[in-house]
């Protein structure tokens, strides 16, 4: 009870003047590229540009794509966090530099790998194709795996930190108490780690929902079919600028919406 | 005598491969420094040869190639990158340039090439023609509308009244030919000089001159050089000595 009222009645620390230009300049480099957005957006005809089909196609497939692909990350990624956080084994750092290898990645890189994997011509696409039926170039489930690939790792390092730093004794407490395996991982582990999984889940969402090098060369682009909002926005800033600029600002602010909402109400750290 | 006679032989050799500019490089007023020449992802491998050719043939001379699908490079061009000059594969993007007084000069035909169907060596899939581009279940690629080997093959079909329903529009030429490479598609519309330029993975299929389109290739020095004499010279060099090396690619002249 006496912390808190300490702690606001502490003065508040003196900034070096130096350090808050810097991070002055630091914040200024993020918003200048967002008013010069707003700035340029052709409010008047915004709407209209809006509503052709293509946009909302776009905006649909880019949805489903985003949405799936975190789903997917978060049934491999929480598993294999669990793996990284809690297992020693031989070759778990090589294991670890692999998973997360597509943050660093260039993405067109990541595409050309999984071209190579599960292309019709790769490691397992033939196999895929021919006992399977399933052709993932050139499909919505190849932009869904290409956006998976690229965004999985942000979940995986995310949840990975939160187990790590949890307090073990509870599923400790709870396994002496007789609670099964998967008992203590729904009923503790995972509830302990809620706010990790929500940010890791957030960020590979944001993450895909803005992927464009690996779908592009993955999955191509087809509208209604591959053609993501990003590649969208490429494109039509070939031919219509203006349609560009408004599809630009559709996706930031459907993508700072989303962080800002998400951060305050489950991670309780504003 | 007989010596001299050698010497002299072989350095008429050496300058005839020097191309018609070389009396500019011997001259103290002769151009140099740097450009930067935006070129169509169509011009990838015969500019880069040229490149080469134009900077021997003017000591002191540096050429930086930027390539990309046309529409691209305009679209970059009208944000404001500082380049010398550009080449467009097709007239529609020049025009962008053109309108927004963007140039200096106006725009001149370097080039024409043609379309071809490309497919994996051997041709697995028979392919003889733009009508079996139709067939169900052949995996087909194009460019974007936008790009304008998109705008062209679009031309092409319709020529041949035939529809085809792509698997993907993919932004720049070089990736069609990348994805018929790779065996991802089965065949693509690119132009003759892709074919040539990508080697032994994939062959051409010719379009018939009736349903073919050509292709005009424009190039320009643009308002904003900073180096405008090393930039015309390089325009020059387009429309004499390179057109050999273009020519070699696959390109006829203009």
């Amino acid at each position: 009870m006496a912390l808190p009222v300490r702690r606001a009645s502490r003065p508040r620390p003196a900034a070096p003047v130096a350090l808050l230009l810097l991070a002055g300049v630091g914040a200024a480099f993020f918003l200048i590229p967002l008013v010069g957005l707003v700035l340029r957006t052709p409010w008047a005809s915004s709407w209209q540009q809006l509503r052709s089909p293509d946009v909302l196609t776009a905006l649909r497939l880019s949805l489903l794509a985003s949405f799936s692909a975190t789903a997917i990350a978060l049934v491999f990624g929480v598993p294999l966090a669990w793996t990284f956080a809690r297992l020693s084994f031989p070759g778990r750092a090589v294991l670890r530099a692999v998973t997360v290898l597509p943050m660093v990645l260039p993405p067109v890189v990541g595409g050309v790998a999984l071209l190579l994997a599960f292309g019709r011509r790769g490691l397992l696409g033939g196999w895929l194709a021919s006992s399977l039926g399933i052709h993932l170039p050139f499909t919505t489930a190849g932009a869904i795996l290409a956006e998976t690939f690229v965004a999985m790792p942000f979940l995986v390092i995310t949840v990975e930190a939160g187990l790590r730093s949890m307090d073990t004794r509870f599923e400790d407490a709870a396994r002496t108490l007789g609670a099964s395996r998967w008992t203590v991982l729904w009923r503790v582990t995972l509830p302990l780690v809620r706010p990790s999984l929500v940010a890791g889940a957030v960020l590979c969402w944001a993450r895909a929902l803005g992927e464009f090098g690996a779908t592009i060369t993955f999955a191509g682009n087809f509208p209604g079919r591959t053609q993501t909002m990003p590649l969208a926005v490429y494109l039509a800033l070939e031919s219509n600028p203006d349609a560009a600029i408004v599809l630009s600002l559709v996706l930031l602010a459907v993508s700072l919406a989303v962080l800002i909402g998400l951060r305050d109400r489950w991670l309780g750290s504003s | 005598m007989r010596w001299r006679a050698v010497v002299a032989f072989a350095l008429a050799a050496l300058c005839s491969s020097c191309g018609n500019s070389a009396p500019a490089s011997s001259s103290p007023s002769a151009p140099r420094g740097t450009i930067t020449v935006f070129a169509a992802a169509s011009l990838t491998a015969a500019y880069t040869a040229i490149g080469k050719d134009f900077e021997r043939t003017y000591p002191g001379s540096m050429v930086k190639l930027s390539f990309g699908g046309s529409s691209a490079l305009v679209a970059q061009i009208q944000q404001g990158a500082i380049g010398d000059v550009f080449a467009s594969a097709d007239q529609p993007n020049m025009q962008k340039l053109v309108d927004a007084a963007l140039v200096a000069g106006s725009p001149t035909i370097f080039a024409h090439n043609r379309l071809e169907i490309v497919v994996a060596v051997g041709n697995p899939h028979h392919i003889a023609g733009l009508s079996d581009l139709a067939r169900s279940g052949l995996l087909v690629v194009l460019c974007a509308p936008v790009v304008p080997c998109g705008h062209y093959a679009a031309q092409a079909l319709q020529n041949a009244s035939v529809t085809v329903k792509p698997a993907s529009q993919e932004t720049d030429v070089k990736f069609v030919v990348s994805k018929v490479a790779l065996g991802e598609a089965d065949a693509g519309i690119v132009y003759v000089t892709d074919v040539k330029a990508a080697g032994a993975a994939v062959q051409g299929v010719e379009i018939p001159l009736g349903q073919n389109v050509v292709a005009d290739y424009p190039v320009v020095v643009l308002k904003d050089s900073q180096n405008g004499p090393l930039a015309k010279a390089f325009v020059a060099y387009l429309l004499g000595a390179g057109q050999q090396t273009l020519t070699r690619y696959g390109f006829t002249g203009p």
